[in-house]
């Protein structure tokens, strides 16, 4: 998984069965002290995670798909399956 | 499947059991001129490689195959060693 | 596989519900010279890493054979502590 930042969501109509009925976000790589990163990504949304929230990331196919409990292999990969609270360091300077 | 060199070794106690008795390697990937390609890579050996040797590896789901009874957990495996390369200069 | 150092622990609150019960921790993957990438990862650990403790994180799909993450849905896994590192001929690491 990656540490991503949520800049915004998508809306879309024409779009494939396997993508109905979810949440589409766009989300953005960030180092741990919050700078962005280039390599912007569309990802599913299973934990309600808004703009601006500091999320995990995960792009794997076969984990995307127990996840979401599909039986079957879907066009899915990357799904956000956390918002990260803070980060424990022993200096905790790596704060959210 | 890739080039690599090896250029180091890794020593690791505490492991996943899947990779007891896996020799684990410092793999720089590099391109046929041996320009490096990325960052230096763990990798499993399966062929008996040794350091500075150039070889060849996979990498991805089909790096967890190597044995037959056992999946790995494995994304950079060693799967042949490089003899020579005949390269035609374009 | 390549090689990190654990900087710290994530905290999240609203996760997958498939992940409860596993540790995230942050990884900064470092050159076999122990220099930092500067790029970060956070994976699911399967062999009671600390840190500070430099480790081994496997990629991709291979991270779900972990022996102790069969069926955990992860892109990331920490596959073991590294004891010490040769590079070039050096011993460039030693754990203390």
């Amino acid at each position: 998984m990656i540490l991503c930042k949520v800049i915004g969501s998508i809306v879309s109509t024409i779009k494939l069965d396997s993508y109905r009925n979810k949440k589409i976000m766009l989300v953005r790589p960030i180092s741990p002290d919050g700078k962005f990163k280039s390599g912007t990504m569309v990802a599913i949304d299973t934990v309600r995670a808004g703009e601006g929230d500091t999320v995990l990331v995960m792009s794997e196919g076969r984990s995307t798909m127990d996840i979401l409990e599909l039986k079957n292999r879907e066009p899915l990969r990357s799904i956000i399956v956390g918002v990260v609270d803070r980060i424990d360091t022993i200096s905790n300077q790596l704060r959210k | 499947m890739k080039l690599g060199r090896i250029q180091g070794k890794v020593w690791a106690t505490a492991k996943d059991p899947k990779l007891n008795n896996c020799t684990l390697y410092i793999l720089q990937p590099v391109d046929e001129d041996e320009n490096p390609i990325g960052m230096a890579q763990v990798a499993v050996d399966t062929v008996s490689s040794r350091e500075g040797d150039l070889v060849y590896w996979v990498g991805g789901a089909e790096a967890t195959f190597p044995f037959p009874d056992r999946q790995i957990p494995s994304d950079v495996t060693i799967v042949g060693l490089v003899d020579r390369l005949d390269l035609k200069k374009l | 596989m390549e090689l990190a150092k654990v900087e710290g622990t994530i905290v999240s609150t609203a996760k997958s519900e498939k992940l409860l019960g596993y540790k995230l921790l942050l990884l900064n993957l470092i050159n076999p010279d122990m220099s930092s990438s500067n790029n970060y990862v956070v994976a699911v650990d399967a062999v009671g890493a600390g840190e500070g403790e430099v480790v081994i994180v496997v990629r991709g799909s291979s991270a779900r054979q972990a022996e102790k993450l069969t069926n955990v849905p992860t892109d990331s896994s920490i596959v073991a502590i590294v004891d010490s590192v040769e590079f070039k001929g050096k011993v460039v690491f030693r754990k203390s």
